[in-house]
């Protein structure tokens, strides 16, 4: 006879192949989900190393060493004459001051080399401070005053303990004598450390100590001013227009079609469009934020029109219905009732372009933004540098108190960055509205 | 001065809103339903004529009164002057200029020129007090206009809209004129510079060195323009880019959608957008000051020889950059994918990998395949990175651990500095801006295209 075919067996068998590989598949599914959980740790763990590595390195620039000189402002060497004419105390030698005022704390220091290295711990600032102090004030000539004085960078640097003292002389920029002296002014209570407020008021400087960022914020600001004058207006009545009025046609396909390619285009190209066309073309001034401004209009406008007539979608058609069946022209339902409601919405995409235009440095480097600019701006036509560049052209420094300051520049930036998009996110929560 | 002006017409106009609602007033009567439109729209009525004209011939005349003063200047220099060649010229031009403007001036300036100057600033002393005579007779004409045409027959509301409507048409070919400027900025100066050096060259050819001669006279480098080098610079570093954000990019956001809970990617998935909010020069300052010198010490432990500007810490930072692009648009392209495609898997008996890896995968592949197109015409349109942290020197080779130079690092240093924009040296980098500009266009047009088409299949 023939075997009879049992029907269970291979029911069995394929359990049994299942059981088998169950295992292994298993496995299989716990590495899968391992590579997921990993990409998404690594992700994660790359924005928490960028900032902890630039906070690291950029806090210490917001304290700033000083030096307590005590000086004698000689009136032999600031006005022999006795006259008090400002002219002669403008033009006084204060630098000598500093120089006595140094020797006078080290005497032992003699030799051409040795006292060129002492003159050295005090920033090339201090004679100005000097005298802005006695023209501010011409009675302290004559008298011997403690001033704080700027310390040099490389002072600052060691104080704040960025200079290893346990390296050889020659591969530090510091070198023992000055370590010495140094020593000597801390056990005197001579060093102290301040808030930068430097950073803060002072325009750039190839000096780390004088150096500040508040010509790169002014050019920051004017160049954003022209790029939200601009571009909000020109980018709502775009997106109004392409939503609420025009035909369906080839021509409105060409301007979608057009935005949506223009928000992909490196941006770097429209440097190359703001340099051949508003520089070379119209003869409009270099390094102005004007032309940066029409620059990064340019770049964010498409930004605002997506923004904006994705805002305008989201406003339901019976409230168009409703103001046109009360006999409301088209105009005024789009003004009175559609743009008032789809605005938060606007506002959000405009802010969040803003907040890009402000980190963009690449086209600006194209229009000659990024030349070395000791004044503060004070208009659109002078010319300026804007943070992100600064942060650029500082990076290329290669002293350790400039990677320090790059660093705070950078914490400033991105303060601004989160502080825009934080107000974006606070607009969209509080205006947010569900139809 | 000329802000004065504005801001003066500025006032005149709001002032006439003003007047032509009162003026509405005024000729309705005893009532206002008399009226075509609402008081309101006569006012815009009035004050769109006085300042509409104004402005326009405001705009037009300080566009042009600059160049005719010039003209009017040089035809008034003496004939030794006026037949300088045009460079000479322009530097005579430029002192009267300077002089005008108070500014210093290079050297003890010529009787003739000082006439000039003079004759310089009474020609501008005129066409502003001619800019102001005019710009307020119009405005005012404009206003009185409006005001005797105000009448409760006038559709005041339809003349202010159609106005409105210009201005929202005009605003919306913007984009249009945009994108012409770039064309025809890159192509003018392209076609400029391949006149000099031949297009099969620029793109054919292996050795990259810009300097070119200042003086015809002077030894030394003729420049070559081959492009090549750049070329694969450029796709060495996306490369690398690609290399780190596909697989990190892709997983996040398959792990996201498949199998985080939703308060987990509540938090994460913001978390992980930071890195795209980050601005770009930042990231070029970490790779160049902190990656860069992590590598080069891993290397140097490892006895390798690793460039201080090498690709690899510019392409590993980039990457980073990249990774929420691919991981945010493939997120959108898996969520398109229809649960029951997942249901009939797990049905089937499949756990959630296969379910992803035989289902998902296979139909999301076009869409992810457009995200990292996307993604690659980001990475090699990225600028500040590279600058920062690639080299300059045009090296042809694979070797990540060597420094190369990529497009918009030679863009960006041919262009920044002194330059004349006849040199082939400038113009080479518009040429090379064309390059950049048809190679992420057409990469964006294929991307787009076809994550367009992925999602109408599923809709």
């Amino acid at each position: 006879m023939n075997k009879p075919i049992a029907p269970a067996a291979p029911a069995r068998d394929i359990k049994a192949i299942v059981n088998a590989g169950l295992a292994h598949r298993h496995a299989a599914e716990r590495r899968f989900r391992l590579y997921g959980l990993v990409a998404i740790s690594l992700g994660l763990a790359f924005v928490v190393l960028m900032f902890a590595s630039i906070i690291s390195k950029g806090y210490p620039a917001f304290w700033q060493t000083y030096i307590e000189l005590p000086v004698a402002f000689d009136a032999a060497v600031i006005d022999p004459e006795g006259k008090r004419d400002p002219k002669v105390l403008e033009n006084a030698d204060y630098a000598a001051l500093v120089r006595a005022s140094l020797r006078s704390l080290f005497p032992q220091v003699e030799g051409r080399r040795d006292l060129r290295a002492l003159y050295a711990l005090a920033s090339s600032s201090a004679p100005l401070q000097l005298r802005a102090a006695v023209l501010d004030n011409p009675t302290l000539i004559g008298s011997t005053q403690p001033v704080w004085v700027l310390a040099s960078a490389t002072v600052d640097t060691f104080v704040k303990g960025n200079i290893d003292r346990s390296l050889d002389e020659t591969l530090r920029p510091i070198k023992d004598q000055d370590i010495a002296w140094v020593d000597k002014l801390r056990a005197d209570d001579r060093l102290e450390r301040r808030f930068n407020s430097i950073l803060f008021n002072h325009g750039d400087s190839r000096e780390p100590e004088q150096a500040g960022i508040r010509g790169a914020l002014m050019g920051s600001f004017y160049t954003l001013l022209v790029t939200f004058l601009l571009s909000f207006p020109i980018g709502v009545a775009t997106a109004v227009y392409l939503e609420e009025f025009a035909p369906k046609n080839r021509w409105t396909d060409l301007i979608e079609v057009n935005i949506n390619n223009l928000a992909a285009v490196p941006s770097i190209v429209f440097g190359l469009l703001g340099l051949a066309v508003f520089i070379n073309f119209f003869g409009l001034p270099r390094s102005a934020p004007l032309v940066g401004g029409l620059v990064l209009s340019l770049m964010t406008l498409p930004v605002i029109i997506i923004a904006g007539r994705a805002a305008l979608t989201s406003v339901p058609p019976s409230i168009r219905e409703a103001a046109l069946g009360m006999g409301a022209s088209k105009l005024q339902m789009v003004g009175h009732h559609v743009l008032p409601l789809a605005m938060p919405g606007m506002l959000t995409g405009s802010i969040i372009g803003m907040a890009r235009a402000l980190g963009e440095s690449a086209p600006l480097l194209m229009i000659g933004m990024v030349a070395f600019i000791v004044d503060i701006p004070k208009g659109m036509f002078d010319p300026a540098t804007v943070l992100p560049v600064q942060i650029y052209l500082w990076a290329d420094l290669p002293e350790r108190a400039f990677v320090e300051r790059t660093s705070a520049a950078i914490m400033v930036l991105l303060a601004f960055m989160i502080l825009m998009n934080g107000l974006a996110i606070i607009l969209r929560k509080r205006f947010e509205r569900r139809w | 001065m000329s802000f004065y002006l504005f801001l003066t017409l500025l006032l005149l106009s709001s002032g006439c809103y003003y007047l032509g609602r009162r003026r509405a007033f005024t000729v309705a009567g005893d009532h206002v339903r008399n009226l075509h439109s609402l008081p309101s729209y006569y006012g815009a009525y009035t004050a769109l004529w006085c300042g509409l004209p104004a402005l326009l011939v405001f705009a037009a005349w300080t566009a042009l009164q600059p160049s005719i003063i010039l003209e009017l200047v040089t035809n008034a220099l003496p004939p030794e002057l006026r037949t300088l060649p045009p460079g000479r010229l322009d530097l005579v031009l430029n002192d009267i200029k300077n002089l005008v403007n108070g500014n210093i001036v290079s050297s003890a300036p010529d009787p003739a020129i000082l006439a000039a100057a003079d004759h310089y600033r009474n020609l501008q002393l005129i066409g502003n007090a001619a800019l102001w005579i005019a710009v307020m007779s119009l405005a005012i004409a404009g206003a009185a206009h409006a005001w005797r045409a105000i009448s409760p027959k006038l559709r005041a509301r339809n003349r202010v809209e159609q106005v409105v409507n210009l201005f929202l048409v005009i605003s919306s070919t913007i984009a249009i004129f945009t994108t012409v400027g770039i064309i025809l900025s890159v192509l003018f100066e392209s076609i400029l510079f391949f006149g000099k050096v031949p297009i099969s060259d620029f793109l054919l050819g292996l050795q990259w060195s810009p300097q070119t001669a200042l003086r015809a006279d002077q030894a030394g480098s003729s420049g070559a323009f081959g492009a090549v080098p750049l070329f694969a610079g450029t796709l060495l570093i996306s490369g690398i880019a690609m290399l780190v954000a596909v697989p990190i990019g892709l997983m996040s956001a398959l792990y996201l959608s498949e199998y985080a809970t939703p308060k987990f990617r509540a938090t994460a998935k913001p978390a992980l957008e930071v890195l795209a909010g980050i601005p770009t020069v930042v990231y070029g300052f970490f790779a160049a000051l902190t990656v860069a010198p992590l590598l080069r010490d891993i290397g140097t432990a490892l006895g390798l020889q690793v460039a201080s500007e090498s690709a690899l810490a510019a392409g590993l930072v980039m990457g980073i950059m990249i990774i929420p692009f691919v991981s945010s648009l493939s997120d959108d392209v898996i969520n398109a994918v229809p649960q029951s495609m997942r249901d009939g898997s797990y049905a089937l008996g499949a756990t959630k990998s296969e379910t992803i890896k035989r289902v998902l995968l296979p139909a999301a592949l076009p869409g992810i395949v457009g995200s990292i197109l996307l993604a690659v015409s980001r990475a090699i349109g990225e600028t500040m990175i590279v600058v920062m942290a690639a080299g300059l020197s045009a090296n042809l080779t694979a070797n990540p651990l060597q420094a190369v130079t990529t497009v918009t690092v030679q863009i960006v240093t041919l262009l920044t500095g002194d330059q004349e924009f006849d040199s082939a040296k400038t113009l080479a980098a518009f040429a090379l801006g064309m390059v950049l500009f048809v190679v992420t266009l057409i990469l964006n047009i294929i991307a787009l295209h076809v994550v367009r088409k992925y999602r109408e299949q599923y809709e």
